[in-house]
């Protein structure tokens, strides 16, 4: 069965000529959630457009389900970093939900699914306000809910959890790994939060800065289900984030001298 | 309420408060210098007559039919001026060949002060209600359609790019995202545009005989007799009509644009 998604010698450009990703190749399988690790600016986001299919590629190809992406694939949503941003403030949370909703659906059905993904982020009782009503994290739940509503195989999520605070982005992690849970989606997850990724992620891409190349595939073998207090202090996890914050160091391999 | 009203109530209630204060200060300079003798009475006639004859207009058939001329001219010109721009706006606005191909034609015509048309347009379109409309529209067409062109530049990337990652089409997108996001702005522009429209329209009525109107009725009263104290009246009622437009404007913007902060 092919993989979810396959990136094999992604090249893109930007307009000005400058390489943003050179030749970059990783995989996904189902079911996984992999989290790209990387430093800002590195490319991050470039991948994950050029996966939704928003920017096409200047060299390489993406396969999703074994098919080459040509515009937005089917059975794919995006959660993008800017919430305050992605959701419509002149409409209700309820609408802001059932935007991404597919056209043919009938109306109870478009209900149903906005009941449904409103409550697994624990909203069900915001549906008529608006986004400008609603704080950092409730609004961030908002977009993780018109997600959802999809019913997406495949999400993709760029640095979803950075623009709220620490008590919130707790909340909101623990909340992405039920919900994945739940609808049986694969996810890849941008950020640049050494600790969010391995948390969150059953691998971990390292990626080196621009132009953005794997030099790092880290398992993460940690017990499930995953507790903010308890697998954070497990040496498994404390060893894979030391391993994942040396590579994004030194993506060329750790220096010679040795450590104090 | 009662007892305890809310804080947006009483805010609401200080500022109209303070703007009585401020318009009973100015009627109350208007009377004093009137009866002060600094000018003569017929000129500048104090606060206290002008607001009688105010009255007196008022009550009067053909005044009414007057202010009924030029206030249905002035809606039909703003409705026509937003049923041109908005489109032309959206337009110019989504796609920049368009914009390039119309911009020096765009910039040649909007200086020219709308005022100087006027005999053109009596020359072309004749002495009816047809010129003042048609001038108010050109007037009323420029400040929507920028508006609603910086409206579209300033609409977000992140909601477009959302647009395109759900699979939005163009008209849904159009809709549900681009309409909404411009409607604040166009709104303002639809403000600027209701003051420029009404100068227009009195300016034509002033100058052109036979365009029944406000201004029409100032310049009647104007001449041979030199009723200022009338013309005066007129004035403030023009004046009247434009505050009631724009607490139209304010009331629409509560309404159904409350979740913006254009303000």
């Amino acid at each position: 069965m092919a993989p979810m998604l396959e990136v094999r010698d992604l090249v893109v450009d930007y307009g000005d000529g400058t390489r943003v990703l050179d030749g970059l190749s990783l995989a996904v399988a189902r079911d996984e959630v992999v989290c790209l690790l990387g430093p800002s600016g590195c490319g991050k986001s470039t991948l994950l457009r050029a996966v939704a299919g928003l920017r096409p590629p200047d060299g390489g190809t993406v396969l999703v389900r074994g098919r080459p992406v040509d515009g937005v694939p089917d059975g794919l949503a995006v959660v993008f970093q800017d919430y305050g941003r992605s959701l419509m403030p002149w409409s209700t949370v309820a609408r802001n939900v059932a935007f991404g909703l597919p056209r043919d659906l009938d109306r109870p059905t478009r209900a149903a699914r906005v009941r449904e993904a409103l409550g697994s982020v624990g909203l069900a009782d915001v549906a008529d306000r608006r986004p400008g009503q609603l704080s950092g994290g409730m609004a961030q739940r908002v977009a993780i809910a018109r997600a959802l509503a999809c019913r997406p195989t495949l999400m993709l999520m760029d640095e979803p959890f950075a623009s709220v605070d620490a008590q919130t982005r707790a909340d909101l992690e623990d909340l992405l790994l039920r919900v994945r849970r739940e609808y049986g989606t694969t996810v890849l997850l941008v950020t640049h939060d050494i600790d969010e990724s391995v948390y969150l992620g059953d691998r971990v891409l390292v990626l080196s800065p621009r132009p953005a190349a794997v030099v790092d595939d880290l398992t993460v073998d940690l017990p499930s289900p995953r507790d903010q207090i308890t697998t954070r202090e497990d040496d498994g996890f404390v060893r894979l984030r030391t391993r994942a914050a040396e590579r994004l160091r030194y993506p060329d391999g750790a220096p010679e001298t040795p450590r104090a | 309420m009662g007892a305890n009203p809310s804080p947006a109530r009483r805010r609401r209630t200080t500022v109209a408060v303070r703007g009585a204060v401020g318009l009973l200060a100015f009627l109350a300079v208007g009377e004093v210098v009137g009866r002060s003798g600094l000018v003569a009475p017929e000129l500048l006639p104090p606060s206290s007559v002008v607001l009688a004859r105010l009255a007196e207009i008022v009550g009067d058939p053909a005044f009414r039919a007057d202010v009924v001329a030029t206030v249905l001219a002035w809606v039909i010109s703003l409705g026509l001026a937003l049923a041109i721009a908005l489109p032309a706006g959206l337009l110019l606005g989504s796609v920049p060949g368009v914009r390039i191909a119309t911009r020096a034609l765009v910039e040649f015509l909007r200086p020219i002060p709308s005022v100087a048309l006027i005999p053109l347009a009596v020359v072309l379109i004749g002495q009816g209600p047809g010129s003042k409309i048609a001038l108010a529209v050109y007037a009323a067409v420029w400040p929507i359609m920028f508006n609603t062109i910086y409206a579209v530049a300033d609409v977000d990337p992140v909601l477009r790019e959302t647009a395109a990652a759900f699979r939005v089409g163009r008209g849904r997108f159009v809709a549900r995202v681009l309409l909404p996001a411009v409607a604040p702005f166009v709104l303002t522009g639809v403000r600027l545009a209701a003051a420029i429209a009404l100068i227009l329209l009195v300016s034509t009525e002033l100058l052109v005989g036979g365009a029944r109107g406000i201004g029409e009725f100032i310049t009647q009263a104007g001449s041979g007799g030199g009723r200022m104290d009338l013309v005066l009246a007129a004035t403030v009622v023009a004046g009247l009509v434009g505050l009631g437009a724009n607490a139209l404007c304010t009331a629409v913007q509560r309404r159904w644009l409350s979740w913006s902060d254009v303000p």
